[in-house]
């Protein structure tokens, strides 16, 4: 954990001034806080315009399975962002491994076999991604633009451009089901958040994807294989957006190529920089995302309880998106300037 | 230079000081500059030199209570724009060009000619051509800045200053990317701006230019001013002892004896060369010894620190440690063998800027810490980090702090650090104490003196030959990619700067 830029905070210990030292420990409290004073506002906010409906046990139950694909996809981004890329194709990624899944639930006997289908298809094309990325030096944006368009044709492919159902879905439950009273969605979701918190946050390679981030010549001169921590990266967000797959296609029963996933990239991204992770790499944490993903989901939701027109909930969350991370970054500029 | 003490100085700052939030970075500054003269400014990183020409420059502005006059009439300077108006004019290290915009462009930059409400390139061209004539170089106003060398672009920079029609000039550590021609041909355009009446403020650490150039010296100190001497009275020591409020006459003596300390052979590098920079070299190094390397800028001592370590591919090459040769081709099995490099730009290719102390002093052994399945060893990296701050003598609050907010000595103090904390068996340090304080300076050349009582060998690579001189037992030099020749060996011409620079410059 480690805080941002103030010279004052060094010399803060050359003195050892009492007031520099609890304004560190200020700073540091603010950093940790992040964008979560702007969800539970927005959560307020929408208790009081919606009649008090908001904070139901129904609604904030919807609002978390709502927020549940979108977190476990920005976990994926969260590990892919800070190693200083990007991953646009997820959401074909997540498609094509739903489909995969649908599919292997037909086998008759073995349903539950959509499962590892569905992750195995998300952990391959998102090597595929990240050999390209790691061995041919091929920039980021460029190879996931490529593979969105590419795996969404797998997708349609596999499908042969049609819906495909099972009524019968083996692994419906993680769709629709509850364990003691909480969602399987939410579950998954928040079990993905805490694995990647460990990696990211007490591993060697955690600590690597935050140096080959932060800057990617010193990792290499460090002696950090460079190549292995973006393999790992992208390869996950595949197997994260192949678990997005499972948990859509338990949802839906179904699972077609063309519509699903659609844009479901730019609110991973969202999610991912709402959360405070930089896009320049090194900087972020998985926590800022699930906070990020509630806030759009908060937002979602709200904007209709409150009765918002569909057209209008996209300007809202734009701006909202926008505004809340200029607010961010004119917090952690801090007062020193003049 | 004439002098006429009758007019006031172009520049007078009174009782200057600059807060951020609770910490007061100047204390009651003054400083004084005459027209036709160089001044230069020196103190330690952090002593407040940076910060009192930004207030200077427009960047920042100063506390209340303080006054700026320029020839005698009091200003206030709002900002940027101001200070230009005012003759005011700032060269930053990294320059502030646009790379992307062509020599006439840059000069007018926010300042350009227009005809009906378009830009007008012509003039600008014609303009900007007498401007660069007094320069005597060989590109046009039409050239592209991104295609310039480092020197030029200077050039270009002192062309802006000058069509501003410049009173005061600061220029900030000039020389660090210039080889000594183009430094040579920097001094004597300053010298003749300065005889056309420009004030030159020059800030520098390099003692060497203090006493080519300038007329008179101040010294800042912890954000204060300790005082302004003249030329004839310079001398390296009151200056050192100005800057550092001690004495240290001793500032470089070596503690180890060369040849007390010196061990067998531990690293052996035969006919290393990678086509281009550097050309067949070889040579052994000792434990317990340190190995100077020095050599004009260009002479390929870091292209050949790279190919030992892997950092560059080589063309032909082997490198034996302990007599056992070891194939590397990538940085990470110099690493795992225990060859260590602290690389010549330490926030390029050294620092995280954007992690803590801990996390970058511990990065080269969190490995090797780890608990089974690859889990941070949290204790252990804690540990470390405290005793390294100790014992390195770093000045941080904490060390969760970012390393990108500490001084340039402090800084470098991390790397070696980490460094040191993987347990090497060669270290090779490239330009060890550049942009590095005085104070800093002396505590790294502690470690590394402390280093070789240890079965290490260590190789300093350094341009700054007092340094080389005083730290090295032993130094190899090179020239134009070849190792050119050996002082202080055996059978060798003895260590001095006069010896070095004669195999650098091929003169004997």
């Amino acid at each position: 954990m480690s805080v941002s830029n103030a010279r004052e905070l060094t010399a803060a210990g050359d003195s050892g001034d009492k007031a520099a030292q609890r304004k560190l420990a200020l700073h540091q409290a603010i950093q940790i806080l992040g964008m979560l004073p702007v969800l539970l506002l927005l959560c307020i906010a929408f208790h009081l315009l919606s009649d008090y409906r908001f904070f139901s046990l129904q609604n904030i139950s919807i609002v978390m399975q709502q927020a549940s694909i979108n977190t476990v996809l920005g976990a994926g981004m969260t590990i892919v962002i800070l190693t200083g890329g990007i991953d646009l194709s997820v959401g074909s990624i997540l498609a094509v491994s739903a489909m995969a899944a649908l599919i292997a639930s037909k086998i008759p006997g073995f349903g539950l076999l959509g499962i590892p289908a569905a992750l195995l298809c998300g952990l391959l094309f998102g090597a595929i991604n990240g050999a390209l990325i790691a061995f041919l030096r091929l920039p980021p944006f460029i190879v996931t633009l490529g593979s969105l368009t590419a795996v969404r044709g797998a997708a349609r492919l596999l499908g042969n451009d049609t819906t495909v159902f099972n009524p019968k879905l083996a692994f419906a439950f993680i769709g629709n089901g509850n364990l003691f009273g909480v969602p399987w969605l939410v579950i998954v979701a928040l079990a993905v958040i805490v694995v990647t918190w460990y990696v990211l946050r007490r591993t060697v390679l955690g600590t690597h994807i935050y140096a080959v981030g932060g800057n990617p010549d010193a990792a290499r001169l460090t002696g950090i294989k460079v190549w292995g921590v973006l393999l790992f990266a992208y390869a996950a967000s595949g197997f994260f957006a192949g678990l997005g797959g499972v948990m859509a296609a338990a949802r839906l029963y179904a699972a077609n190529g063309l519509q699903l996933g659609q844009s479901y990239e730019l609110d991973a991204i969202a999610a991912v920089i709402l959360g405070g992770t930089s896009f320049v790499g090194g900087i972020g944490s998985i926590w800022g995302t699930l906070i990020g993903a509630l806030i759009i989901a908060v937002l979602t939701n709200g904007l209709i309880l409150v009765g918002v027109s569909d057209i209008w909930q996209f300007i809202v969350k734009g701006l909202v998106i926008v505004g809340a991370v200029a607010l961010d970054r004119y917090r952690l500029k801090g007062s020193a300037r003049t | 230079m004439p002098m006429t003490p009758q007019q006031p100085p172009i520049l007078e700052m009174r009782h200057i000081s600059k807060t951020f939030v609770n910490l007061r970075v100047l204390k009651s500054v003054s400083l004084n500059v005459r027209a036709g003269e160089v001044h230069a400014l020196m103190g330690e990183n952090g002593a407040g030199k940076s910060t009192l020409m930004k207030v200077l420059s427009g960047a920042y502005r100063a506390d209340p209570g303080g006054e700026i006059r320029i020839a005698g009439e009091p200003v206030n300077i709002e900002g940027p724009q101001a200070a230009r108006q005012l003759g005011i004019s700032i060269i930053y290290q990294e320059l502030s060009l646009a790379p992307n915009l062509t020599v006439a462009e840059n000069i007018f930059l926010g300042t350009e000619l227009s005809r009906n409400g378009l830009v007008d390139r012509r003039a600008m061209n014609e303009a900007a051509g007498p401007i660069l004539a007094r320069f005597g170089v060989t590109f046009t106003p039409r050239t592209l800045v991104g295609s310039l060398s480092m020197a030029e672009r200077q050039l270009v920079e002192i062309a802006r200053a000058l069509h501003a029609r410049s009173r005061i000039l600061v220029m900030d550590e000039p020389t660090t990317s210039l080889s000594s021609r183009e430094t040579e041909k920097l001094f004597a355009l300053i010298r003749k701006l300065r005889d056309d009446g420009l004030a030159i403020i020059y800030i520098s650490h390099r003692m060497g230019e203090i006493y080519d150039l300038a007329d008179r010296v101040s010294v800042l100190r912890d954000g204060g001013y300790v005082g302004t001497l003249e030329r004839a009275d310079l001398s390296a020591e009151r200056l050192v002892q100005m800057m550092v409020g001690r004495d240290i006459s001793s500032f470089y003596k070596k503690e180890h004896d060369a040849h007390q300390s010196r061990g067998p052979v531990i690293l052996r590098v035969s006919d290393m060369s990678d086509g281009r920079r550097v050309k067949h070299c070889s040579f052994d190094l000792h434990e317990g010894e340190v190995l100077g390397i020095a050599g004009l800028v260009g002479a390929g001592r870091t292209e050949f620190a790279r190919l030992i370590y892997g950092a560059d591919p080589r063309l032909s090459g082997t490198v034996e440690l302990d007599g056992k040769p070891i194939s590397i081709s990538a940085p990470q099995q110099a690493v795992d063998a225990g060859i260590v490099y602290l690389t010549e730009d330490r926030k390029l290719y050294g620092l995280f800027l954007d992690m803590s102390v801990r996390e970058n002093i511990n990065l080269g052994v969190i490995a090797r810490d780890s608990l089974p399945g690859g889990i941070l060893n949290l204790k252990a990296a804690a540990r470390r980090s405290s005793d390294a701050i100790k014992s390195f003598g770093i000045r941080v609050a904490a060390d969760a702090i970012n390393v990108g907010a500490l001084s340039g000595g402090n800084q470098q103090k991390v790397l070696l650090a980490r460094l040191i904390e993987t347990n090497p068996r060669v270290l090779i340090l490239d330009e060890p104490t550049r942009g590095v304080d005085i104070g800093a300076k002396s505590e790294i050349y502690k470690i590394i003196d402390q280093l070789v009582k240890s079965r290490i060998g260590v190789i300093v690579i350094s341009s700054d030959l007092p340094e080389v001189v005083g730290i090295c037992d032993r130094v190899l030099v090179m020239r134009e990619g070849i190792i050119a020749g050996e002082v202080g060996a055996p059978g060798t011409p003895p260590i001095s700067q006069e010896s070095i620079g004669a195999f650098a410059t091929g003169a004997n």
